[in-house]
């Protein structure tokens, strides 16, 4: 009896989170007035909507699935090498690179995750890490291939859909990034509002029972794990193509922690987190931290303390107490 | 064969302070399961110690290698108290995130304070030149850390077997709940035990020293070394992450000596395999 009343009402309560809310326009108001507002700063622009991409990836196994990783820069690295190869041997169609930047990716996520996904805590922390680490010394010996520590130099990408060619200023980037970012939400936000994606939540709320009600736990984590390597490829196939420069450094652990922070600071397992904490970081990194990267880092490492402790929904956790208080004394 | 022996010579050596910083490491996260990343700024902060006395101040170098473990396990008590508390049963990302904000900072403090460069050690006259031991002469300060970590080491085992200390921690890693119950307190005994680790990572940082430069970097260049150590070794046990760091040292430093341009991705991929084969550590109990 009760599951007949209880369908109706899951059914509305996830069509009512899929449903479109007016604010979800704003980042998009956003995204496309910068572009006329801040014409000399859209290089910078382009990395924030890649590094929004990146952290997404993130959102999408740790703050939903629950799934603690510290080598995502593994995937992201494995993107931009496919990209950046491609181009620098002939191939410079940029779509294209980007599906199959996407497309080795998650193959390689789906191989990583089906070994070390069975595993829990720190050793699948350790796995994750080891995996970037390989990938990272690998990239870093084999010189020939990938130019090693110099990084990959001599690409060359063709312009976007063969009209748009990639300018001194960044704008055909900015855009191709934002447009690659909007078809990167749509997917995330169809994932997570889905009875997949809210199966994906329960897993990380209770992993036993949603064993004992027959949930394919194993599967669900490695299909999000799959997903989210594709994101982090597609992000780093993104940095490839608007720099023309792939650095050993796109498959370093502290690109895995940057990725982390900002989720952290925006909001982790809100699907706006990214888009609030990705901001933030970077651009308050480009105000700062070439002045002096010794505070810099300083401050950084207390803003992480300082949320972990005192605010774990970031920005928006913060936003969230801030309205229900309000709420409240109304 | 003189190539062996040199491996295994200075493979023991480096597992020595492996061990020595990462042995605390262990017990810590084995008894709170904090997932501590920065560990490793202890055993920095335990070679900035010993080289600031030295270099500095003209301590001689037992009595300030004495001060680096007095120090730091006192200084980390007081941030077990204000930081790690807080988050003993907290998610693992909050514990990553937190240790990761710790190592920012103190990367951060280090440069302010001592400049980007590594200090320099120097061992004391006694210990530096050669040891002839007839067949080959060995670095004596090499031997002299070879020397010093296996006395340490009796010395511990000894005292987590022994006394009565060592009795309520191996209680408490067992069964936490049961060691409450019978009238342990685990709070006060968490804090010494973290006090405890981290004086001895200072120990294995400032003897370390001259194998592991003391830089600003340190606590995260070194970091992924004591993470292996903890982790094919097995949380919670002390003789499990020396017989990983006997192996972490030898085949990092033979791979790195034989098979230069693969550089260290030997030895995270024997980790790997390792994890996969064992999950819980060489030594761990599952």
């Amino acid at each position: 009896m009760t599951s007949e009343t209880a369908a109706p009402l899951a059914v509305e309560a996830l069509v009512r989170g899929h449903r479109l809310r007016l604010v979800e326009i704003a980042p998009w108001l956003i995204g496309g007035l910068a572009y006329f507002l801040f014409p000399d700063y859209l290089a910078l622009g382009a990395q924030i909507l890649i590094g929004i991409i990146f952290s997404l990836s993130l959102d999408l196994i740790l703050g939903y699935a629950g799934i603690v990783t510290l080598g995502q820069a593994a995937f992201f690295g494995a993107g931009a090498y496919t990209a950046g190869l491609l181009a620098a041997h002939g191939w410079g169609e940029p779509l294209s690179a980007l599906v199959a930047a996407g497309a080795v990716a998650a193959i390689l996520g789906l191989i990583s995750g089906a070994i070390i996904l069975r595993t829990r805590g720190l050793t699948l922390l350790m796995l994750t890490l080891m995996i970037s680490f390989m990938l990272q010394e690998a990239a870093n010996k084999a010189g020939s291939i990938t130019g090693g520590a110099d990084g990959l130099q001599g690409m060359a990408v063709w312009p976007v859909l063969g009209v748009f060619h990639f300018d001194l200023y960044g704008r055909t980037a900015y855009l191709y990034c934002l447009a690659v970012l909007f078809l990167a939400w749509l997917a995330a936000r169809r994932i997570v509002h889905s009875p997949f994606g809210r199966s994906l939540t329960g897993i990380r709320e209770n992993e036993a029972r949603m064993h004992a009600i027959g949930s394919p736990v194993f599967g669900r984590r490695l299909v999000i794990y799959t997903i989210a390597a594709a994101f982090a490829g597609v992000a780093g196939a993104l940095l490839a193509q608007t720099t023309q420069f792939v650095a050993l450094e796109v498959l370093s652990f502290e690109r895995s922690g940057a990725g982390l922070i900002m989720l952290i600071i925006g909001g982790v397992g809100r699907l706006y987190g990214p888009f609030i904490g990705v901001p933030l970081y970077m651009i308050a990194q480009d105000r700062f931290a070439q002045a002096d990267p010794v505070y810099w880092d300083f401050w950084i490492g207390l803003l992480l303390i300082l949320v972990v402790v005192f605010a774990r929904g970031g920005v928006l956790g913060l936003a969230d107490q801030l309205r229900r208080r309000l709420r409240r004394t109304r | 064969m003189s190539a062996a022996l040199s491996i295994a010579f200075h493979g023991v050596a480096y597992a020595m302070v492996l061990y020595l910083i990462s042995v605390g490491l262990s017990v810590t996260m084995g008894l709170m399961g904090f997932v501590n990343l920065a560990h490793g700024v202890f055993a920095a902060a335990g070679g900035y110690v010993m080289t600031r006395l030295m270099n500095g101040h003209g301590v001689p170098f037992p009595l300030a290698v004495a001060a680096a473990f007095v120090v730091v396990g006192a200084a980390s008590m007081v941030v077990e108290r204000l930081l790690y508390r807080r988050l003993y049963g907290a998610d693992e990302l909050s514990q990553v995130l937190m240790s990761v904000g710790l190592i920012f900072m103190s990367v951060a403090g280090a440069k302010f304070l001592w400049g980007p460069l590594a200090q320099p050690m120097t061992p004391p006259d006694y210990l530096s030149g050669q040891i002839d031991l007839g067949f080959r002469a060995f670095p004596a300060y090499r031997s002299f850390l070879i020397v010093a970590g296996a006395v340490l080491v009796t010395l511990l085992w000894l005292g987590l077997e022994r006394t009565r200390f060592g009795a309520r921690i191996r209680a408490a890693v067992d069964n936490r709940r049961m060691a409450q119950s019978i009238g342990i307190n685990t709070t006060l005994l968490f804090t010494w035990t973290f006090a405890l680790g981290s004086g001895l990572a200072a120990l294995g940082g400032a003897l370390g020293a001259e194998i592991l430069a003391i830089d600003p970097g340190y606590a995260l260049e070194h970091l992924i070394y004591f993470l292996i150590v903890v982790a094919v070794g097995g949380l919670g046990s002390i003789r499990g992450p020396f017989f990983a760091a006997l192996l972490v040292g030898v085949t990092d430093t033979g791979f790195k000596y034989l098979l230069p341009e693969f550089g260290a991705f030997f030895i995270y991929a024997l980790t790997l395999g390792l994890l996969l084969w064992r999950p819980q550590g060489l030594f761990g109990r599952a």
